[in-house]
């Protein structure tokens, strides 16, 4: 173990702050009598250097995209780029009013309307909207336009159902259960929809089957043509969840594969801000049945002006205030620009190429399920290490006292004990046969060790069951009930090292 | 892999539950093996008396640090109580699984032989690889 995180005790800064002055703010010349403050605003009252050394203290304790690999499968982790950032953050962008007039916005409305021609073209599919806030979000507002589509052929009593392979991220059946349907899982066989199993459940009451291609196992599902074929024929829809995009980028397309409706993450595909770094943008692209249906405002282009098109009688509507998260466009636009179209081919193969270089490594030392070759990402699986009392979650918690994020644990649910390993192109070789290196060691430590870990964070094993049952959810509910870190076990002789605490008492 | 406990007076369906007859009420829970996969069950939905399910349709709902799992109806069935303690005890189904830990109880309206099988039978189930 190399990696030490800081450990900091670093209490809220209500509990360090002066006590607010009670005293009201001098007024501002010219707020009328009635909207003036009569007592003062409770903030804690910091000097500059204390805030910026708290914060920079809480982010030393703390993981992200830019401390190390975040091998989490199915969520296309990919570091942010710098000038991404710079572009969203120029005055000209940061500082754009929703309501300002169309005359006012036309470089935003020209960035917008390109990104959508660049979906599209990824895509496969013509019509594209940047409103979704995120992915559950663009699976849901697809799922209301798939209503709508059923209504207006006068088929939406009948057609109730969704259908859902077992691999299928659970946004999928959460999201149709918000658009008022029901579910029904379809089995996979060897990590694959079955397609005779899928057959038999579509019916005249079938909705939708929503699929993402590849899956969540790493694997292309090679039987889409005459997937898509027999939902058409059944009079359903065909959804896209776009969350594994990043495998087929310039490829092929959910278009190519018969798809009538797709989101994708720009968040994970085009690489914005991800998790709490976001928000997020879960854009959709329509075919020509579901384009009508899309949310308005369209962006459209009239001549050289851009406008904002509300007239879409067959519209679901409005999803989201304003006109999606811009700066997030502005982000995915200078991406694909970056790349362009054989940049985003490559990233496309480079991610396969890392997935299946870390897959033929770690396969030698954990089970993996299903066929050799795979996609972005694989599934192991750790079931074997029950034999030593130890379990997927523990080798998890182990990986972070190496310096790298875990993987996503625990789905697929059909794999026993699953991880599942996703590092995109991004990550370079050498970040690779570290994170494999990484594994190794941790697969070689005791198993007391794996459960005790991790012991080099600024937290030792958090309590789950502790906190999913008595959730403290508030700074004032975690005063009420005590400060209660929990900090790590103890390191075993010999492995003794200052931690920042140490340092600082020092 | 691990069985568990498995209580040979009882009945087990190939989903994990087990199932105890007496009369035409059926008590169901979930089996040791089922708990221990589930690992710590922090949240436990069950279905209100007098609710009527399908065979195999989805009665109860287990949520644990893991996962969310269902807990099937093993025949047509009326519920006529759930386990009140699991509200505050979720902890009960990994602690006494066969016990305390019981989830609901129902009068059968439906055929039940054809999907019960025996404790050996699903001692198999269970060591038979996935």
């Amino acid at each position: 173990m190399s990696y030490r995180q800081a450990r900091w005790d670093e209490p809220p800064l209500w509990e360090v702050a002066r006590e607010p002055s009670l005293e009201a703010p001098p007024p501002i010349p010219g707020v009328p009598e009635g909207f003036r403050r009569r007592s003062a605003v409770r903030w804690p009252e910091l000097s500059e250097p204390a805030i910026v050394r708290h914060y920079t203290r809480l982010s030393q304790m703390n993981f992200g995209i830019d401390s190390g690999p975040y091998p989490l499968g199915s969520c296309t982790m990919k570091y942010n780029p710098k000038v991404s950032e710079l572009l969203a953050r120029r005055p000209g962008a940061a500082q754009m009013h929703p309501r300002q007039p169309e005359a006012t916005a036309q470089g935003s409305l020209e960035i917008m309307y390109r990104l959508e021609r660049i979906l599209a073209k990824v895509t496969g599919l013509p019509e594209v909207s940047l409103q979704p806030a995120a992915g559950a979000h663009g699976e849901y507002v697809a799922l209301l336009m798939i209503r709508a589509y059923h209504r207006d052929r006068g088929e939406l009593d009948r057609r109730t159902e969704v259908l859902v392979p077992d691999t299928a991220h659970g946004t999928n059946p959460a999201s149709a259960a918000m658009a008022g349907f029901t579910t029904r899982e379809i089995r996979s066989v060897d990590g694959c929809v079955h397609l005779p199993a899928l057959k038999e459940a579509l019916s005249d009451r079938t909705a939708c089957f929503m699929l993402t291609n590849p899956n969540t196992a790493g694997l292309f599902e090679s039987e889409i043509l005459e997937i898509a074929e027999a939902v058409h024929a059944a009079g359903a829809m065909l959804y896209y969840d776009g969350a594994n995009l990043n495998a087929i980028l310039g490829i092929t397309s959910p278009g190519r594969m018969g798809f009538d409706v797709a989101h994708l993450n720009l968040h994970k595909t085009f690489a914005t801000p991800h998790g709490g770094g976001g928000p997020g943008a879960g854009v959709l692209a329509a075919n020509e049945t579901l384009a009508p249906y899309l949310p308005v405002p369209r962006v459209v282009r009239s001549g050289r002006r851009y406008r904002l098109d509300y007239d879409r009688p067959k519209s679901i509507g409005k999803v989201k205030l304003a006109y999606g998260n811009f700066g997030l466009d502005l982000r995915a636009y200078a991406f694909a620009l970056a790349h362009g179209e054989d940049g985003l081919r490559h990233v496309a193969r480079r991610s396969v190429l890392n997935s299946n270089y870390m897959a033929s490594r770690l396969g030698k030392l954990l089970p993996r399920p299903f066929r050799s070759l795979v996609k972005h990402e694989f599934v192991l699986s750790g079931a074997p290490l029950k034999e030593r009392g130890v379990r997927t979650i523990d080798l998890a918690k182990r990986l972070l006292d190496e310096g790298v994020h875990a993987p996503t644990v625990y789905f697929p649910s059909l794999v026993e004990e699953s991880l599942m390993i996703e590092l995109p192109e991004t990550e370079s070789k050498r970040d690779l046969d570290a994170f494999g290196d990484a594994i190794e060691r941790a697969l070689a430590d005791t198993p007391e060790n794996l459960r005790r870990a991790p012991r080099s964070l600024s937290v030792g094993r958090i309590d789950e069951v502790r906190a999913a049952r008595e959730p403290v959810l508030s700074w004032k509910d975690q005063r009420a009930a005590g400060r209660n870190v929990e900090r790590p076990a103890p390191l075993p002789e010999g492995h003794e090292s200052a931690s920042a605490q140490d340092l600082r008492r020092a | 892999m691990e069985t568990g406990k498995i209580p040979p007076e009882l009945k087990y369906t190939k989903s994990h539950e087990w199932v105890k007859i007496e009369g035409s009420i059926a008590t169901v829970g979930i089996t040791d093996h089922a708990q221990s996969e589930l690992t710590d069950i922090v949240f436990v939905d069950l279905p209100s008396a007098g609710k009527s399910f399908d065979a195999g349709a989805s009665v109860a709902v287990l949520e644990s640090v893991k996962t969310v799992a269902d807990v099937y109806a093993p025949a047509s069935c009326r519920v006529t109580e759930a386990n009140p303690e699991l509200k505050t005890h979720p902890e009960y189904v990994n602690q006494d699984p066969y016990g305390k830990g019981w989830l609901f109880r129902c009068e059968l309206t439906g055929d039940l032989t054809a999907v019960l099988i025996g404790p050996d039978d699903y001692k198999r189930l269970v060591e038979s690889p996935a």
